[in-house]
């Protein structure tokens, strides 16, 4: 790859991060955590039995020698967002940090609101913030303005698996945005993570479409290729798509 | 508005008449509807018409209950607080008339118990039932064996007497999570001849619970029927009115169901009016699913290992395992003072084993206190 993708300093060679939820053993997550050649993986802090320091997961997920990125999943405001981002922060003794802020607990959709006033503090307190977000454009711009780290909006309702539904927003985020753009949500195949990557996006994060697959592993490595393919394509500059077809014989050849 | 003002519009009788005209035309519109299910469309997938369709179903709640949970079962423990009760529920142990000796536990035997309790597995989440007796284990006393247990487990519920919303306020500050409660019938006129006395024998009181829940903020709300006491599918029918309506009105909170199932032997003094087969447990469990992919669905140790093995990974999210149902029964276990007999009495252990058998694996810990 030509461009390395770098979130705060730091460089990434795989532009795909995983979820750790939803699978079913730990052995397989953290086999499918390698088959993705992934380098970070969020993790959700309510998981985590931060008194236990053999915590079953984290273990896991330290063993697989992936960069951790806890995420505040259950948080409904920001204040409670912020409480588990100092906490996060102790425990896992990061300050990278995926927020994620819903109060609907049922399409676990993001609060703008609330997002953009945990980022604004967490951001100034050092924290390094990747917000989970719709996919709005004026949105991403004030969180960029905020301090945010990246911006993470999603493709479609988080484990709906649908693809990009959000694609002429995250067309206009990716125009626009000065920090990566990370396809967060509603991905459920490799050839949407391709079609995201070919957009320009800068990295994706997948999960249900990973751990809910009948072969988790396969299906990691299979998204690691999309992944690589749809990038590469990327940078290639595709061909453009014309919707007229260009006359084998010039309408303007009597110009001179 | 509260739901009890609301409740009214809907006729038991008329309800039950149309779930048992349902046909199977009306099923497989049901099951081929890819928006969001209707109630009406519920009632098709409980009908007898929707019994020959199973397997399909089956196979549809997997799916949904996979996509959205994952290949995951959470883990839950009960913990019985006191059997002291000043109600009448007339097919439940702790009935005031029983002559069983009472206990409320004291401080040291909670903490005895959450002892023992960890003893036997890794429980972070632990549901808190007591009986009924607001003088002697009213809202102070619960309060103090949320503040006792707090630091022992990440999400604290309760199953108690229904509360006023500054009291669910007041658990929701001390470190409760979720309350669980049952409307036992949506049946408002026979409902008294199960809950002859005592405050339980208002059902307005019971039913507005919920209302008074939502407007506290409870993160989490569990609501169910007892199966046994009227037509199980018309309940479920009036169950699933009453949670779209919860949803539609409290959005931020998250929503439980189960089905408690009432037993052919169960009690000595009361027989079930209705029995349930396994087939239709699973049949409202699959369709139930099938209505909302996002409500957690909780099958306890009432039901056997068999039956909770195959339904593990067919549309339920949580279990609970090694459950005694008496006061102080997991430091001493004494069976004449049991709520009801568990079916399933295998060890969390156990438990754990025969869910990660099916390649599914065990949650323990889903929530922080620091969340609260």
């Amino acid at each position: 790859m030509k461009n390395k993708l770098t979130i705060a300093g730091q460089e990434f060679t795989s532009r795909l991060f995983l979820g750790t939820g939803k699978f079913g053993s730990n052995e397989l997550m953290s086999a499918a955590i390698k088959a993705s050649r992934t380098e970070m993986v969020t993790l959700a802090m309510k998981r985590v039995d931060m008194n236990k320091p053999n915590d079953d997961m984290l273990t896991y997920v330290r063993r697989a020698g992936v960069r951790l990125l806890p995420n505040t999943s259950g948080a409904r405001n920001a204040s409670e967002a912020i409480l588990a981002a100092h906490i996060s922060r102790e425990a896992f003794e990061t300050n990278w940090l995926k927020l994620e802020i819903h109060p609907d607990p049922r399409y676990l959709l993001p609060d703008p609101i609330e997002t953009l006033r945990a980022t604004e503090q967490l951001a100034s307190e050092g924290f390094v913030v990747l917000p989970y977000i719709q996919a709005d454009p004026v949105l991403c711009k004030l969180l960029e303005e905020a301090g945010a780290a990246t911006v993470m909006p999603l493709g479609a309702p988080i484990g709906t698996n649908k693809g990009l539904r959000t694609r002429d927003l995250l067309e206009i985020i990716i125009e626009q945005s000065r920090v990566p753009v990370i396809i967060d949500a509603g991905i459920g195949l490799p050839s949407h993570a391709s079609e995201a990557m070919e957009l320009g996006a800068d990295a994706v994060l997948i999960n249900t479409a990973i751990a809910a697959a009948g072969n988790p592993v396969a299906m990691a490595e299979a998204f690691h290729k999309a992944v690589q393919a749809g990038r590469m394509a990327y940078e290639s500059v595709p061909a453009s798509k014309l919707d007229v077809a260009e006359a084998s014989s010039p309408l303007t050849s009597f110009l001179l | 508005m509260v739901y009890t003002e609301i409740i009214d519009k809907y006729d038991w009788n008329e309800i039950g008449t149309v779930i048992y005209n349902k046909t199977e035309s009306d099923v497989l519109a049901a099951l081929n509807n890819r928006r969001q299910l209707t109630t009406d469309d519920f009632m098709a997938l409980i009908s007898p018409a929707a019994s020959g369709y199973l397997e399909r179903m089956a196979a549809m709640s997997q799916l949904y209950t996979r996509q959205r949970f994952g290949k995951t079962i959470q883990f839950y423990v009960p913990l019985y607080l006191t059997n002291s009760c000043v109600n009448h529920c007339i097919y439940c142990g702790f009935n005031r008339n029983n002559a069983i000796r009472r206990i409320i536990l004291t401080d040291e035997q909670i903490l005895n118990e959450v002892e023992a309790i960890k003893s036997i597995g890794d429980f972070q989440h632990i549901l808190l039932v007591t009986g009924e007796n607001p003088h002697k284990a009213g809202v102070d006393y619960i309060e103090n064996a949320i503040k006792l247990v707090r630091q022992h487990f990440a999400s604290i519920s309760i199953e108690v007497q229904p509360l006023s919303e500054e009291e669910y306020r007041r658990l929701a500050c001390s470190g409760m999570n979720a309350v669980y409660c049952y409307q036992e019938t949506y049946h408002r006129n026979n409902y008294k001849l199960y809950h002859p006395k005592g405050v339980k024998s208002d059902f307005n009181h019971r039913l507005d619970a919920f209302d008074r829940m939502g407007r506290a903020g409870v993160h989490k709300i569990g609501l169910g029927v007892l199966i046994g006491l009227e037509d199980w599918r018309t309940d479920a029918a009036m169950l699933a009115l009453h949670l779209r309506y919860m949803q539609k009105r409290y959005w931020k909170t998250k929503y439980s169901i189960s089905f408690p199932r009432m037993r052919p032997h169960e009690g000595e003094a009361f027989r079930p009016n209705v029995i349930m087969t396994e087939r239709e447990l699973a049949q409202l469990i699959f369709a139930f699913r099938i209505f909302d992919h996002d409500v957690e669905m909780a099958l306890s140790t009432r039901e056997d290992h068999v039956f909770r093995d195959r339904m593990t990974t067919l549309g339920i999210t949580s279990m609970s395992a090694g459950s005694k149902t008496d006061p102080g029964g997991y430091a001493v276990y004494r069976s004449e003072l049991e709520q009801f007999a568990v079916s399933d009495d295998r060890s969390p252990s156990e438990v754990v084993g025969a869910v990660r058998s099916q390649g599914y694996d065990v949650i323990w810990k889903d929530w922080d206190q620091a969340l609260q």
